[in-house]
């Protein structure tokens, strides 16, 4: 492809330009103020997915525990006002670092741990964050919680309280879009990739492995503490029970909906997951888990892939039909540049014996 | 020194609940390489066709509790015919979304039958509440009933994969799914049996946890995440160790519920990081084989 512009295919360049103009005029000519507060959990629902994509899409380690590097997140930014009386502009970032740290300090224990017993280990992180946060209630007002003040647009801009929230968050989560895109399409992301692919090999080929997975984590929790710093201004109140075990699964689900190992499912994903309750609620209207779940189901039947693995499928396939004779030839190219989508359990797994043997466990 | 033994015994009690769950987990896990989050749920559910067996029905409960494990067994075979089969050759997290999918609705079900009122179930009859004293430690007998019950489960289990020509089949397919097939086996349908045993097995945690935490559309969620804990503390991939690690997490969370001061909100935290603490050190689980990779 000769029209490129930032590493973007001039097809490609114009969807992110359309989408964008859209996000940003939305607020101001569809959007009522209920919907426009919903987006704006969009936004940093889908910078707390690209974090965990960089973690469990690209490198590989699977989290169920993200939710309580939200949870550091949302604290940070409540008790850096609470206590201290800092602006909660000026906490979004020590929130993010803090987590960060936290997160980069887990890394290493779970150097030794992967699949299914890493999955637990994150998973104890996620079931441990609203009991500790219970019990220092001297620092996090315990149960009760900590109502923050309306975040106001500080510009003079006349905006809303929400079209405030709105583009705040959506701002940050341009800012960390480019940044984590920037990030997995250099070095970096090549050496993640190949972590998660082969540690063996990747170790052969003078990749420090354990430096690279513990920077997945630490880069990951980032992501998650300011999108929870982001969900504490929207919100404006924190309480244990915003950071318990649904709030994981729900990260769990975007990640997979939106697609693995792709930079545009987060933001898929993070609208389904926002937005699929609501729905849910008006179709079996007293219980709506169970259309929840039904809709779960119907739809990895019909994307196992996620919505962007689908959608690439389909984008292929309309390529061979409009195209026959040079199709081929850009299928193939395209298939080995991207690779199919993998996911974590391909990483060899501990203890097993026969499907590195016998060919692949369930064909 | 008799506390200690006491929360020892009703540790294993309740640890005998989470074991059995733990080897429905293992029995899926081993085959599809996924964690059922509907495990728990499926089990509930079970239950509640104990209940309505013995309670509207008026069966016996021996009869009830045979009942209900061969509705289950076939329940679990048509659930994976149904949900799972069109995602069995997706990446293993398409599977477990699935799975989560089918915990939602499964709760929400049982919940739009039989409302979310909590219910007594009944315990097993010939094993009254009255406990026994031994050398000054007093056990159930329901207990009793509970940690036998494990044991008798794990070797019938054990029996079935070792000794029957069906075992034999449904081991081959998981291990080795392309030569089993070659050689005649019906590798999918082993898939949809294995879920049909585990959620016999589940059903048999479900009625024996009822009688103690009383019945609800919600009683296994924890139940859940302690054979969760317990699967991977024995090593995801051995229904021995699934059994080993249920006991284990059962007299840990009452140790440490007793002597650790102040855990009552923590109690699970503790648990779980001193769980992990030894996955760190052994991590491939207790029995489970070290990690190793071909190359």
């Amino acid at each position: 492809m000769d029209r490129t512009f930032l590493g973007l295919g001039g097809r490609t360049w114009l969807i992110s330009a359309v989408a964008l103009a859209v996000a940003l005029l939305a607020p101001l000519f569809l959007l009522d103020r209920f919907n426009t507060l919903q987006f704006a959990y969009v936004w940093a629902f889908a910078i707390a997915l690209i974090g965990l994509n960089v973690l469990t899409g690209y490198s590989g380690q699977i989290s169920l525990g993200n939710g309580a590097f939200m949870a550091i997140g949302a604290y940070t930014t409540a008790i850096l006002y609470y206590k201290l009386k800092v602006p909660y502009g000026w906490t979004i970032l020590p929130a993010g670092l803090v987590a960060g740290l936290g997160g980069y300090l887990f890394g290493f224990p779970s150097l030794k741990l992967s699949g299914l017993y890493l999955a637990l280990a994150t998973f104890a992180l996620a079931l441990s964050a609203s009991p500790v946060i219970k019990n220092f209630d001297g620092l996090t007002n315990g149960h009760e919680g900590i109502v923050l003040p309306p975040a106001l647009d500080p510009f003079g801009f006349g905006l809303t309280n929400e079209q405030w929230l709105y583009y705040l968050a959506l701002i940050i989560a341009i800012l960390l879009f480019l940044f984590a895109r920037a990030m997995l399409g250099g070095a970096t992301g090549r050496a993640l990739r190949a972590i998660r692919d082969s540690e063996t090999a990747a170790a052969a080929s003078g990749i420090s492995v354990a430096q690279f997975k513990t920077m997945a984590f630490g880069v990951s929790a980032f992501y998650a503490g300011i999108a929870g710093s982001l969900y504490a201004i929207i919100t404006a109140f924190v309480s244990p029970d915003s950071f318990d075990l649904p709030l994981s699964l729900s990260l769990l689900v975007g990640m997979v909906v939106g697609g693995l190992g792709t930079l545009a499912g987060p933001v898929l994903g993070a609208a389904f997951v926002v937005w699929l309750p609501i729905y849910a609620q008006q179709i079996i209207h007293n219980r709506p888990d169970v259309a929840y779940g039904a809709i779960l189901i119907l739809l990895m039947f019909v994307l196992p892939q996620g919505i962007v693995g689908g959608a690439r499928q389909l984008a292929g396939w309309y390529r061979r039909r409009s195209r026959p004779e040079e199709a081929s030839d850009e299928a193939s190219l395209h298939a080995v540049r991207t690779g199919p989508v993998r996911d974590w359990t391909e990483a060899p797994l501990s203890g097993t014996t026969g499907p590195s043997e016998g060919g692949s466990p369930r064909s | 020194m008799q506390g200690v033994v006491q929360q020892i015994v009703s540790g294993l009690a309740t640890g005998g609940v989470y074991a059995s769950l733990a080897l429905a987990l293992v029995l899926i896990y081993r085959s599809m390489e996924a964690l059922n989050f509907a495990q728990g749920e499926m089990a509930m559910f079970s239950t509640f066709i104990a209940w309505e067996l013995i309670s509207v029905v008026h069966l016996n409960y021996y009869a009830a509790f045979a009942i209900t494990i061969a509705v289950s067994i076939a329940g679990g075979f048509l659930i994976e015919r149904v949900v799972i089969r069109p995602v069995e050759k997706a990446p293993p997290l398409t599977v477990v979304l699935v799975t989560l999918g089918l915990f939602f609705v499964v709760n929400g079900l049982a919940g739009l039958i039989w409302s979310y009122v909590i219910k007594p179930f009944p315990g097993p009859p010939g094993f009254p509440q009255a406990p026994i004293s031994v050398g000054g430690v007093t056990v159930g007998l329901q207990d009793l009933f509970l940690i036998v019950m494990t044991v008798v489960l794990l070797g019938i289990l054990y029996a079935f994969f070792q000794f029957t020509k069906l075992g034999l089949a449904m081991r081959a397919a998981a291990l080795y799914p392309e030569t089993s097939r070659l050689l005649g086996v019906r590798t999918s349908q082993m898939l949809g049996l294995g879920w049909g045993l585990a959620a016999g097995v589940g059903a048999v945690s479900g009625m024996l946890i009822a009688p103690i935490e009383f019945l609800d559309p919600n009683m296994m969620q924890p139940v859940l995440l302690y054979a969760f804990a317990a699967a991977v503390l024995g090593g995801v991939e051995n229904p021995v160790g699934a059994v080993v690690g249920g006991f284990l997490v059962g007299v840990l969370l009452a140790l440490i519920g007793t002597y650790v001061p102040g855990a009552r909100d923590l109690r699970l935290a503790f648990g779980l990081v001193i769980i992990v603490a030894v996955l760190i050190v052994r991590p491939g689980g207790l029995l489970g084989r070290a990690h190793l990779a071909r190359v």
